[in-house]
Formats: C-alpha cells, sequence, structure tokens
C-alpha cells in the first residue's frame, strides 16, 4: 500500500491560509502599508518590513513559470502518481506557488501558459491549492 | 583585495571509495583527514581549525555535526565552522578558513566531507519536514531531480536550450574520467546514450544526474609561512565568493540564474583575474543543468549561451575551458557535498597530479560548489 501522503502542520501564522484552501479559496497576505502581496506568510511584508498584514482573496489566475514531469520517485507516497506534473506557478497578484499540474495533458504544458488555481482534497479535511491549464 | 595569496591549500586527499557498505561515514572522514595532513606532511596535532558539515542521515551525524566530527577525530579545534550550505559547504568552509587563518585567528585547518549516499539510505526525494516553509512543498511531490529539471524546463524554454546540449556535458565529464581508475563510471557514453537513458524528471535523464557514492574527500589550509616548510606544492587561494539564494520552489527568484553569479564576481574580483585567465574549472555537476547555469552564472559565456557554448568543444580538454577534469560528479564521485572534491582536483591540476585528464602546466584553477536546489553557491580561485 502506498504511504500516506505528507500533510502540511497548520500553525498560528498559517492558519487561515490552509483553512481557506480546505474552503477552496486562496488567500494571500497583502500588506496594508505599501499593497504587496506576497506568499509564503510571514509575519511582515518582505517588501516594506510593515508588520500590518490582512488576507485576501486571489483571483486564482496566473502562469506556468516552469514545470517537471516526475517519472521517478523515492518517496513512496507519491510513488503511484508518475507521471505527475511538479510546478510553479506566478499569480497575476504576484506570489509564487509551488503545485502539481493537474487535468491538463502533458504534450500541452508550456512555460508561460495560463493556468487557473484549482483545489484537490489529499486526505479528510485536508485540501491543497493546485493548477490546471486554461489555454 | 588584501589577503589574495596568502593561504595556501597544502594538503588533498580523496577517498578513492565509491560503494562502502556497513562503514560510517565517520571513519571515511578520518580517512580522509589523515590522508590529507599526510600529503601536506603535518599530523593531527599541528591542527587547530575543522571545518566540516554532516547534518544529513548519510553522513552519520545526529546532533551537532561538527563536534561529533571532532569528537570522533580527538582533536579540539579553536577555529570551527560547520556553515550548511549543501553542496557549496566545503568551498565555503575553505573560504572562511581562508580567511581566517590571513587574520591570524587559526594556522592549520582542514575541511573534511563524508557521506554515505549509495549505502546509507539516499532518499534525497522526502522533504525534511511538513511544518513552515516545508508545508508549501510538502504536498507535491518534490524530488531532488525535478527541482534541477525545473531550471533546465526554463532554460530551454527561454534560450533553446536542447536537450543534446546538456547531454554534451555528461559525455565531456565521463570521457575526462576514462583514466580515473577510482571513477564510477568509466566506458564512454554518447549524446544519444544519454537522450536513450530512462527520463527520470523530465527534461533531465539518469545520465543528466551524478552518481550516487559513499566516499569523502578533505583539505588542508595553511598561511604563506607554515606553506614554505610543507612538503607539497602550495596552491594558493586568489580569491573566493558565496551568496545564498532560495531553498524553496515558489521562492527562487529566477529558474536560470543561480546565487553563482554573485559568488563568482566576488571570488574574480578578489583574484584579479579575468575569466580568461582561468586554465581549468572544476564546476558542481550535480546535474547536466547545473553545469550549464555555472558557465553562464561564472561569466563564461553570456546568459543563454551555455548550450552552444557546451556543443563547441569548449569544455573539453583542448578547448576554452576545460572543465571536471576528474569524470566531475557526473561520472565519478558524488556521496553529497561534492564542493569537496572541485577543490581536490583543481589543486591536483595545478600540481600536475589529476587522476583524470592532466592538463600541461595550467597555473590558475576554479572551483565552484552549488547547493540545495540551486539555492547556494561558492566559489574560489587558485593559482601557483
Amino acid at each position: 500500500m502506498a504511504a500516506a501522503k505528507p500533510v502540511p502542520t497548520v500553525d498560528e501564522l498559517n492558519r487561515p491560509y490552509w483553512e481557506g484552501a480546505r474552503d477552496q479559496r486562496l488567500l494571500l497576505q497583502r500588506c496594508v502599508s505599501c499593497g504587496h502581496h506576497q506568499f509564503y506568510p510571514r509575519p511582515f511584508c518582505l517588501a516594506c518590513a510593515g508588520t500590518d498584514l490582512e488576507w485576501v482573496e486571489a483571483t486564482r489566475a496566473g502562469r506556468l513559470v516552469t514545470f517537471a514531469v516526475v517519472h521517478r520517485t523515492a518517496d513512496q507516497a507519491f510513488a503511484g502518481d508518475v507521471p505527475y506534473v511538479f510546478a510553479v506557478v506566478e499569480l497575476d497578484e504576484g506570489p509564487r506557488l509551488t503545485v502539481t499540474v493537474v487535468d491538463t495533458p502533458l504534450d500541452t504544458l508550456r512555460c508561460d501558459m495560463p493556468v487557473m488555481i484549482v483545489f484537490t482534497e489529499i486526505a479528510p479535511d485536508v485540501t491543497v491549492p493546485n493548477a490546471r491549464g486554461t489555454a | 583585495m588584501g589577503w589574495s595569496g596568502e593561504v595556501a591549500v597544502a594538503g588533498v586527499y580523496e577517498s578513492p571509495r565509491r560503494k562502502a557498505p556497513g562503514v560510517h561515514p565517520f571513519q571515511i572522514q578520518a580517512e580522509c583527514v589523515l590522508g590529507a595532513l599526510d600529503d601536506a606532511g603535518l599530523s593531527l596535532s599541528d591542527v587547530d581549525g575543522f571545518c566540516t558539515s554532516a547534518s544529513s542521515p548519510g553522513e552519520g551525524a545526529g546532533w551537532m555535526d561538527i563536534c561529533e566530527v571532532t569528537e570522533y577525530l580527538g582533536i579540539e579545534p579553536t577555529f570551527v565552522d560547520g556553515t550548511d550550505t549543501g553542496g557549496a559547504a566545503p568551498i565555503a568552509h575553505a573560504g572562511h578558513a581562508a580567511a581566517a587563518i590571513a587574520a591570524g585567528m587559526t594556522d592549520v585547518v582542514v575541511v573534511s566531507y563524508a557521506g554515505c549516499s549509495y549505502s546509507g539510505g539516499g532518499d534525497f526525494d522526502s522533504l525534511p519536514s511538513t511544518w513552515g516553509p516545508w508545508s508549501y512543498e510538502a504536498p507535491y511531490g518534490f524530488t531532488t531531480v525535478a527541482s534541477y529539471a525545473v531550471a533546465a524546463q526554463r532554460h530551454m524554454h527561454d534560450f533553446g536550450t536542447t536537450p543534446e546540449q546538456l547531454a554534451a556535458i555528461a559525455v565531456q565529464c565521463r570521457a575526462n574520467a576514462g583514466p580515473n581508475p577510482d571513477a564510477r563510471y568509466r566506458d564512454p557514453i554518447t549524446v544519444d546514450d544519454v537522450l536513450a537513458s530512462p527520463m527520470i524528471a523530465a527534461p533531465l535523464h539518469r545520465n543528466d544526474c551524478c552518481v550516487v557514492t559513499d566516499s569523502g574527500g578533505a583539505v588542508v589550509l595553511v598561511g604563506k609561512e607554515r606553506a614554505a616548510d610543507l612538503r607539497s606544492k602550495p596552491a594558493w587561494v586568489l580569491g573566493v565568493g558565496e551568496a545564498v539564494g532560495a531553498m524553496r520552489m515558489s521562492q527562487m527568484r529566477s529558474f536560470t540564474e543561480t546565487p553563482g553569479a554573485a559568488s563568482g564576481r566576488r571570488a574574480f574580483e578578489m583574484a584579479g583575474v579575468g575569466r580568461d585567465a582561468i586554465d581549468c574549472a572544476q564546476l558542481y555537476d550535480s546535474f547536466t543543468i547545473t553545469v550549464l547555469l555555472a558557465l553562464e552564472d561564472l561569466g563564461f559565456c553570456s546568459k543563454g549561451e551555455g548550450g552552444p557554448f557546451v556543443e563547441s568543444g569548449a569544455i573539453a580538454p583542448d578547448g576554452a575551458l576545460p572543465i571536471n577534469t576528474d569524470g566531475g560528479g557526473l561520472s565519478s564521485n558524488h556521496p553529497g557535498r561534492r564542493g569537496v572534491f572541485a577543490l581536490i582536483e583543481a589543486v591536483r591540476q595545478l600540481r600536475g597530479e589529476s587522476p583524470g585528464v592532466q592538463l600541461s602546466d595550467p597555473r590558475v584553477a576554479l572551483a565552484h560548489g552549488c547547493g540545495g536546489q540551486l539555492t547556494a553557491t561558492a566559489t574560489m580561485i587558485l593559482g601557483v
């Protein structure tokens, strides 16, 4: 039997992010002082060092920065999923996310192609953002 | 800069081991430390500075890696460095050690590394944690090869780099490994062989990836006065540089430029030499793309021109910039933080002692390490 998928650990700072994902909403931190969006969450703004940050819902639209099609892994939790697409997307708001590209034919994948964030339940009550091609 | 040429690498040793089942990596570290000291004509009692990084399971440490290894060696150094910048660490350590020697803080420093990735459970695909920053990567099936394949993919997209051009790097390293009796693989391969090897994480094939071994290496650094009394030919540290970028894929500013651009610039500035002064470059080759990016970031060709540069034969022993003359990590030895081997081979070339392809009278050599997921680099320029 495949090993269980690693599940993200929720902490004080990232609780809104993961609770948002469970509700199929993509939340980002935005700096109240300078308007900068950032991911992953920190207790300060990476652009201006301000500490007044709010959670805002992202559009979920972005582009595929780059990707790899994984054919082999030593991690038994993912060995049954090959080939799968390990990728980085850049959201229209600016921040980048590591994701898996789902529901998109492998031969259509291109750097800079438009993608939309979708949500995948990986364990009971645990949902993570992924990406799907929108071309 | 002030201390360029004031400190020498006076001893080097690379373990001939490649598979060492049942051997603890500290045993290999000890063999390497004694080997490098013997090469210099020094003994353990001369050592007052020690550097290693051994934080991974296959490297044997559990808690405080530097203290675990110094205890094993039975030494009580007063200068230590355990900076963990992955494969760049040994070259970073050597840079720190050289600066400390030049500042009068320490006299004889050993930089040592050993890992048993072949026998000791080389799982490079499972992340260390699901907590904090790792929580945003953990659900997505990270693999080490994939984390470099994303760089290759973007380089191909931006610059038209081809799988054949990447493969040419692996082919050259294999050719250089041919004469090296200790190299893990020595039989020649072709570009077609690389492209026919199994896809691990597209666009990287198996032969775009380094070998996985159990091994280690060590170097000894001393100041000018000490070097004059030793039996080995000193290789002078002319320039050093290091730089650190991001660990996590989502935090990478670029997939086509590494911190090597910054570490290389600093090393060349300190050494006061141009790129054309480099007679050979020992470039970290965890993957073929790692080499291509280093060639560009260090300024041996312009950004995006790495593919045509390697295809032109420039990296061959008779080319403009011979690289990885012992076979490198792609064919000879890669237990983990192989920066130590890049440094050792740079020194061996300057002494005329390469076990692979010895060049004709090289005077200036460059060693470049790259660790993590193109995360951190260290560059050292040496001369005789």
